[in-house]
């Protein structure tokens, strides 16, 4: 966070009123999101009996389970998974943000609109859209069967890459309204700058834009990749628990399973792992970028 | 600001083809992102029960979605956790953005860390280290966990908006308050709060709407009894395709185009800028 650049600082010490009104906020942060993750770091820590009770204790024997292959192999999927679909929204966003930021005002509040519409549709319905289109008895096979009887009934539904679809589908508008904003912030005057001294637009685009566009990236990616490497809603409805992702095994160690402990040490290693890119992210983000 | 639009010298024909590149690429990600859901909106429509083929126009669906009541009360319960959720965190959000706008005091960083977390963090986790936290307490799952769910990712949402909109404000808007003779209290409810508004809007918006489509956190906090509609739906939608699906996400389109207009018109408010103080 940057200070605020105002000469006279406002900023002073709470008085009794004060505390009092920081309070809630202070109890809600405490009671809801340090003491849940210190519990779910602590049940990691336990056993499960017989019927399903955690056993707090300390031993590290949950995390052994992490690292068996199988749910190696799980974790490593679920990164794939969020990785190829991080790629394809900034493969397929990327160019419309651009295009978007440049495009006239009124054009530009038109398009703005379109992205949103889907952003604030309940994921459920888009998911569910793309399930009637890649059932067996769906649109795209009745399309196939109309060109070409031979190849019909295509197997399209609970595939992975239904899963990726689902998931480009869902995370697209995620990606493009940060990019779009870092665009629109972008100076028009250093890329002429850049031209007149010489550079053609191969040039241009990675040594100025790219760049200059990099908060907007690492923003977007943020937005597609956490959430798309522990969904298991959209994973469910179109991989039809075919592809378990480790958001599937989560949710079932919680819920069917009922191995919290378990459940609890998956969940400690995705938030290791959230964490760690999160610093990633941050140590990659450019300081003190050119201003126009 | 950007005085000139990002604009790449090209030859005057690769201008011209990376110029009809970009707009046909950009209307095609945009038939991708609605035909899909159009689609559906189209069949909602069919008569005929699932299938592909075009059997006449027919309201029936949506005649059916009057008759199930499973599915009518899980909406009045989304409706019931939604605006609780978004009248704890417009009270929540604001009063925090002020506070950790206005005064300094140590541990205000990490404040900001744990109020950020929330929004960034996998919402899996949200949901499995709340059930951890109900079960130890002994909290019985209910109304109540949800929407402590639903507040503690939401309510980071307004105090971000309400912040933006602080740090625009002119600091001697509240000076001047306090030297005419405003407690700070009174400065804030008075000069403030109003200045504010807009952002409030937006942010009580977006929890609402946050809240209103959430599935993970409450996947792990609800009850049967309190089981919202997005939950209902993953169950439906879960065992296979079903028209009167068709026919509900049709209305949720419906409810998110107003939505979304409604929020581009608060937008064109907060774009007046805050009032300054004339020196």
């Amino acid at each position: 966070m940057t200070p605020a650049p105002v000469a006279r600082d406002p900023g002073t010490r709470p008085g009794a009123l004060a505390w009092l009104l920081l309070a809630p906020l202070l109890a809600w942060l405490a009671l809801f999101v340090v003491a849940p993750a210190l519990l779910l770091l602590g049940c990691s820590l336990g056993e499960r009996d017989e019927f399903g009770q955690v056993l707090w204790g300390f031993s590290l024997e949950n995390y052994a389970r992490v690292l068996d292959p199988i749910y190696l192999r799980i974790f490593l999927r679920s990164l794939g998974f969020a990785a190829l679909t991080t790629g394809l929204c900034l493969l397929i966003g990327y160019p419309v943000a651009y295009q978007i930021a440049r495009a006239a005002p009124r054009v530009r509040e038109l398009l703005l609109l379109l992205v949103m519409v889907p952003f604030w549709t309940s994921f459920l319905v888009r998911t569910y859209a793309w399930m009637a289109i890649l059932r067996e008895e769906g649109l795209l096979n009745a399309l196939v069967t109309w060109l070409q009887p031979a190849w019909a009934p295509l197997g399209l539904l609970y595939t992975p890459a239904a899963v990726v679809t689902g998931l480009v589908y869902s995370y697209l508008p995620f990606l493009i309204l940060p990019v779009y904003a870092s665009v629109e912030k972008l100076d028009g005057a250093l890329i002429e700058a850049a031209h007149d001294l010489g550079a053609g637009p191969w040039r241009v685009f990675p040594a100025v834009i790219l760049p200059l566009t990099l908060p907007g990236i690492a923003a977007g990616v943020t937005l597609v990749f956490v959430p798309a490497v522990a969904m298991f809603a959209v994973t469910d409805l179109l991989g039809g628990a075919r592809v378990p992702l480790i958001g599937n095994v989560i949710q079932n160690q919680f819920l069917q399973a009922r191995d919290w402990p378990f459940g609890a040490a998956l969940g400690v290693a995705l938030l290791g792992l959230f964490l760690v890119s999160q610093l990633v992210l941050r140590a990659l983000r450019p300081r003190g970028a050119l201003r126009g | 600001m950007a005085a000139l639009p990002p604009t790449l010298r090209f030859p005057a024909a690769g201008a011209r083809l990376l110029q009809a590149g970009l707009r046909g690429w950009t209307g095609l990600v945009l038939l991708f992102l609605y035909v899909p859901v159009l689609v559906l909106v189209v069949y909602s429509f069919n008569s005929a029960r699932l299938g592909v083929v075009w059997e006449g126009f027919s309201g029936r669906w949506y005649a059916e979605l009057l008759l199930q009541a499973p599915l009518q009360r899980s909406a009045f319960n989304s409706l019931v956790v939604a605006i609780a959720t978004t009248i704890i965190s417009v009270v929540l959000g604001t009063l925090g953005a002020w506070l950790l706008h206005r005064y300094r005091f140590p541990g205000r960083d990490l404040i900001e860390s744990l109020v950020n977390l929330p929004m960034v963090m996998p919402e899996i986790l949200l949901g499995i280290s709340l059930l951890v936290l109900f079960a130890l307490a002994g909290v019985g799952l209910g109304f109540t966990t949800v929407i402590i769910g639903h507040v503690t990712f939401s309510f980071p949402f307004v105090l971000v908006a309400v912040r933006a909109r602080l740090q625009g404000l002119d600091p001697a808007l509240e000076e001047a308050a306090r030297d005419l003779g405003a407690t700070p209290w009174g400065a804030f409810r008075r000069v403030i709060l109003p200045a504010l508004r807009p952002a409030i809007f937006a942010g009580g918006l977006m929890a609402f709407l946050l809240s209103w489509d959430e599935l993970i956190v409450t996947y792990f906090t609800a009850s049967a009894a309190s089981a919202t509609l997005p939950l209902k739906v993953f169950g439906m939608a879960k065992v296979g395709l079903n028209p009167v699906l068709n026919a509900l996400s049709a209305l949720f389109l419906l409810v998110t185009l107003v939505g979304v207009a409604f929020s581009a018109y608060l937008r064109c408010g907060a774009r007046r800028p805050p009032p300054t103080f004339p020196r």
